[in-house]
C-alpha cells in the first residue's frame, strides 16, 4: 500500500508544474486570485493556451485530439491546476457535450462540432433543467416534434449557466410521450443559438451576478441531423454526461488551495487586528474542515486506483460530490468569518477590506448552488442508497 | 500508488477471518468477556501461533516485520469478531515499548515470552488526574543505592489485572506535566508493594487501578535511559491510537452492514423500513462516514511508516473523526435498530459500546483537534 508516483509520473508532474509556473499569465492569476468574476474573453484566452500546449481535452480519446493521459496522470495534472489556482475549462463543450458527441455522435456531428469544442471557438451551454423539472428531470416537457427533415422544438429550458455568451446548446427534450417510461422518449438534441424562436432572458443570483439564464422555444426548427444518437436514448446519454460532472466536482485541489491560503491569512495580522489564528474556535472549525479535505482526498485517490485498474468510475462520484461540495461551503462560510464586519460591504468590484473580504460573502451566497447542481446532494444520496446500498 | 492488500496482508485478513467465522461468533466472545479472565486463554494462544502477536516485532526478536499498514490490517479484521483477548495491552503497548527502548536481557525475560503468549503485559500510560496528558505522570522513582523505590497510581491499565507485567512511566525529574523526567519501568505484578483494583469496562473488556506502594526495583528495570522516556511512550501511543482506529473503522463497517440489512428484513406499515428516505439517507451518512474514515486511516498508516510531524497530525486527524463521525455512526446504528438496538442481546450493542470506548482511549475527538487547530 502506497502512494507514491512512478519516476515517470513524477517526471510528468514536473512538466505540469512547470507549466503552470511559466505560462499562467499574470493578469488571468490575478483576477483568480482575487476572486472577482473572469471576464469570458480572458477564459477563453486561457483556454486557447492550454489547446495550443494540447492539454486542452484531458479526458478525450488520442483520435479527436486528447491527451490520452492515464488517470493518474489526469489527476496529477487536475492537482497541478488547483493548486495553480488556473481557471477551470468551463465545461459544457469539452467535458460534457464533447464526450456524447465521440461515443454516441455520428462521424459527421464528431467532424463538425469536436475540433471547434477543442479549440474553444464556440461556447457552449446545457439544457437540461425546466421550471417544472429539476431534481426530476425525467419530467422534463420541452418537447421536439419531427416534422420532415428538421424538429420542432417548443418549451422552456433553465439554469443556463453563462448561456449568455453560449452560441451552441445541448438539450434534452421529449421526442415521444406515448412512453411506458418517463425516461423513454427522452432525445438529445444539439440547436445553435442563433435560430429563430429563441429568447434567452438572465436570471439573476442571490450575489446579484447574472451567471444564468432561462431560454424559450417558441417553434424552433432545428435540423434532424442535430440529433445525437438515436432517438429515445437521450435519458441514458444524458446520464453518462451527468457523472462526468459530479466527478469533477468533488473540488479537492481548489479547496485545498483555499484551504491553506486561509491557514496563511490566519496567522497575519489584519487592520491592527491580532491575528486570526490565536483564535481557538476559528482554528478548531479550519482544522475539522482540514480533516474532512485529507479525507476527500484519499478517497478520491482510492477511486482513482479502482479506476487505474480498469473499474469503471460508479456511484463514489455522487460521493465525491456530497463530500467535496460540503466542503466548498464549509470552506466559504470561514471565509467569511475571517473577513468579519468587512464581509458586509455590498460592493462587488471593486472589493474594499484586504483580499478582497467583502467577495467573501458573496461567494458563501453564491456558492449555495453546489450543493444543489449536477443533482442535488440529497439526490445523490437517493443514488448511493440504490446503487450502493441496495435500498 | 496502490491500495491493494500484499500477500502477507491478504494471508492475515483470510486467516483472522476465518477464525472469526469458525471459531469466534457472538455468543463465544460474551462467554469469554463474562468469565473471570475476561478472555480465553486458549484463543490468545492461538494467536502466538499463528504469528499475530508478533506482526510489529523485527525479525531477529521473533516477529514479522510488520508495519502500521499490517497491524491496521489484522486490526479491521478482529474488528468484526469484536476480539475481547488484550491484543492492544500486550502487543501494541507493551510489545511498543519493549521494541523500541528494550535491551537484549530486557527483551529475553519480557518480550519474547509476550510474543509467545506465555506472559501477560500493559503498558500503565494514564493516571487518575492526566485526562489524555501522556506527560501528566506524577508517579515518582527515587533512587535508593542501586535500587528504585516507585510510588503513585495508575489509572484505566488496560488488562491491568491479568498482566504478568507491567510497564510503568515514572516521574524521575522535573515536574508533572513535563516530558522531560519521565523513566519507563517494568515491574512484575507480583512485586512487593503492587496492588491492583480490577474492573471490567463497557465494552467487555478489562482494566484496572494499580497503586505503587515503595515498590523497590533493581537497576535492570529500567527501560531505555533515565529521564528520556517520553519519546517511546509518545510513539508507543501513536501506534495504539492508530491500531484502535483500524479497529473503529472495522466495527462502523460492521454497524453500517447490519444496520442495512437490518433495514431490509424489518418491516413496519408493510414495508421494510429500509425505503424509507429519511433511514436512507441516514445510512448513506454511516456509509460516506466509513469511506471518509477508512481513508484518512490509510492516510495515517502510510504516514506513520514515515515519521515526522505529518504523523503526528494524521493520528490526531484520524482519531478526531472516529470520535465525530464514527461515534455518530453507532449511535445511528442504534437508532434505526429500534427497540432491539437497545438490547443486551443484539450484537449491534456491543459494537457501539466498543466504538464508544475507542472514542474515549487515547485523547477525545476535541482533545485532537485541539492539536490539529495549533
Amino acid at each position: 500500500m502506497h502512494v507514491t508516483f512512478s519516476a515517470r509520473e513524477l517526471e510528468f508532474q514536473e512538466e505540469v508544474r512547470t507549466f503552470f509556473r511559466d505560462e499562467y499569465p499574470d493578469d488571468i492569476r490575478k483576477v483568480m486570485d482575487s476572486g472577482e468574476e473572469m471576464p469570458p474573453d480572458m477564459q477563453i484566452r486561457w483556454q486557447q493556451i492550454l489547446y495550443r500546449k494540447g492539454w486542452a481535452a484531458t479526458n478525450w480519446p488520442v483520435e479527436y485530439g486528447g491527451t490520452g493521459w492515464s488517470p493518474v496522470e489526469k489527476y496529477i495534472y487536475a492537482r497541478e491546476e488547483g493548486h495553480a489556482n488556473a481557471p477551470l475549462f468551463i465545461p459544457f463543450g469539452m467535458t460534457m457535450v464533447a464526450p456524447v458527441v465521440y461515443t454516441y455522435g455520428s462521424e459527421e456531428q464528431k467532424q463538425r462540432f469536436l475540433p471547434d469544442i477543442l479549440a474553444s471557438n464556440v461556447w457552449w451551454c446545457q439544457g437540461y433543467s425546466e421550471p417544472g423539472a429539476g431534481s426530476d428531470l425525467a419530467s422534463l416537457k420541452t418537447r421536439a416534434d419531427l416534422v420532415g427533415d428538421h424538429y420542432v422544438v417548443n418549451g422552456t429550458k433553465t439554469w443556463l449557466t453563462l448561456g449568455q455568451h453560449a452560441d451552441w446548446i445541448f438539450c434534452l427534450v421529449r421526442t415521444n410521450t406515448d412512453v411506458a417510461r418517463r425516461q423513454e422518449g427522452i432525445s438529445f438534441l444539439l440547436i445553435d443559438m442563433k435560430t429563430p424562436g429563441i429568447s434567452v432572458k438572465p436570471i439573476i443570483l442571490l450575489d446579484g451576478k447574472h451567471e444564468v439564464n432561462e431560454i424559450h422555444f417558441d417553434n424552433v426548427e432545428v435540423p434532424a441531423n442535430n440529433l445525437v444518437g438515436e432517438e429515445g436514448k437521450g435519458w441514458t446519454y444524458g446520464k453518462v454526461l451527468l457523472q462526468h460532472e459530479r466527478t469533477n466536482s468533488a473540488n479537492t485541489f481548489r479547496s485545498q488551495y483555499r484551504a491553506n491560503k486561509l491557514r496563511i491569512q490566519a496567522s497575519k495580522s489584519v487592520r491592527g487586528a491580532p491575528p486570526l489564528e490565536n483564535d481557538r474556535n476559528f482554528m478548531r472549525k479550519l482544522a475539522a474542515v482540514e480533516v474532512e479535505l485529507k479525507g476527500l482526498e484519499y478517497t478520491e485517490l482510492r477511486t482513482l486506483a479502482a479506476v487505474a485498474s480498469g473499474n469503471a468510475p460508479g456511484p463514489e462520484s455522487s460521493f465525491l460530490k456530497i463530500k467535496g461540495t460540503e466542503i466548498v461551503q464549509a470552506i466559504d462560510a470561514l471565509y467569511m468569518e475571517a473577513a468579519g464586519y468587512y464581509s458586509l460591504p455590498y460592493r462587488a468590484d471593486p472589493a474594499v477590506g484586504e483580499g478582497g473580504e467583502s467577495l467573501s460573502s458573496l461567494h458563501y451566497f453564491n456558492h449555495r448552488k453546489v450543493t444543489i447542481f449536477a443533482g442535488s446532494n440529497e439526490i445523490q444520496k437517493n443514488i448511493i442508497a440504490k446503487h450502493v446500498l441496495g435500498l | 500508488m496502490d491500495f491493494s492488500l500484499n500477500e502477507l496482508q491478504t494471508l492475515m485478513a483470510d486467516s483472522v477471518g476465518k477464525f472469526i467465522d469458525n471459531e469466534y461468533d457472538f455468543d463465544t466472545r460474551q462467554q469469554y468477556a463474562e468469565s473471570e479472565r475476561g478472555f480465553s486463554d486458549d484463543v490468545w494462544k492461538t494467536f502466538a501461533e499463528l504469528g499475530w502477536t508478533a506482526v510489529p516485532f523485527a525479525e531477529e526478536d521473533g516477529g514479522l516485520d510488520g508495519d502500521s499498514v499490517d497491524i491496521m490490517v489484522l486490526m479491521q479484521s478482529l474488528a468484526r469478531g469484536l476480539v475481547v483477548e488484550p491484543y492492544i495491552a500486550n502487543v501494541i503497548l507493551a510489545g511498543g515499548i519493549l521494541k523500541r527502548v528494550g535491551n537484549e536481557a530486557q527483551k529475553e525475560q519480557w518480550l519474547y515470552p509476550m510474543i509467545a503468549g506465555e506472559l501477560q503485559a500493559t503498558l500503565a500510560f494514564n493516571e487518575p488526574q492526566a485526562r489524555y496528558e501522556l506527560a501528566s505522570v506524577a508517579t515518582s522513582a527515587a533512587r535508593d543505592g542501586d535500587e528504585w523505590v516507585l510510588n503513585g497510581h495508575k489509572g484505566l491499565v488496560l488488562n491491568g489485572g491479568t498482566s504478568d507485567l507491567l510497564l510503568i512511566p515514572a516521574r524521575t525529574a522535573g515536574n508533572v506535566g513535563d516530558e522531560h523526567g519521565i523513566t519507563l519501568f517494568a515491574v512484575a505484578a507480583d512485586s512487593d508493594g503492587m496492588s491492583c483494583e480490577a474492573y471490567a469496562t463497557v465494552d467487555g473488556l478489562r482494566a484496572a487501578e494499580i497503586t505503587l506502594d515503595g515498590v523497590r526495583l533493581s537497576g535492570d528495570a529500567v527501560l531505555g535511559n533515565v529521564d528520556e522516556g517520553f519519546a517511546a511512550l509518545a510513539a508507543t501511543i501513536d501506534d495504539a491510537t492508530l491500531a484502535v482506529c483500524a479497529e473503529a473503522v472495522g466495527i462502523m463497517y460492521a454497524l453500517k452492514d447490519k444496520t442495512v440489512q437490518y433495514s431490509k428484513d424489518r418491516s413496519q406499515f408493510g414495508v421494510p423500513i429500509g425505503s424509507f428516505q429519511v433511514l436512507q439517507h441516514r445510512m448513506v451518512d454511516m456509509l460516506m462516514a466509513c469511506e471518509q474514515a477508512q481513508s484518512l486511516l490509510m492516510w495515517a498508516v502510510m504516514t506513520n511508516a514515515e515519521g515526522g510531524e505529518e504523523s503526528r497530525r494524521a493520528v490526531s486527524a484520524i482519531k478526531y473523526m472516529i470520535g465525530t463521525a464514527g461515534q455518530r455512526l453507532g449511535e445511528d446504528a442504534v437508532q434505526i435498530h429500534g427497540g432491539m438496538g437497545v438490547t443486551w442481546e443484539l450484537d449491534v450493542a456491543h459494537y457501539f459500546k466498543r466504538l464508544t470506548a475507542i472514542c474515549t482511549l487515547f485523547g477525545s475527538a476535541d482533545w485532537h483537534l485541539d492539536k490539529l487547530a495549533t
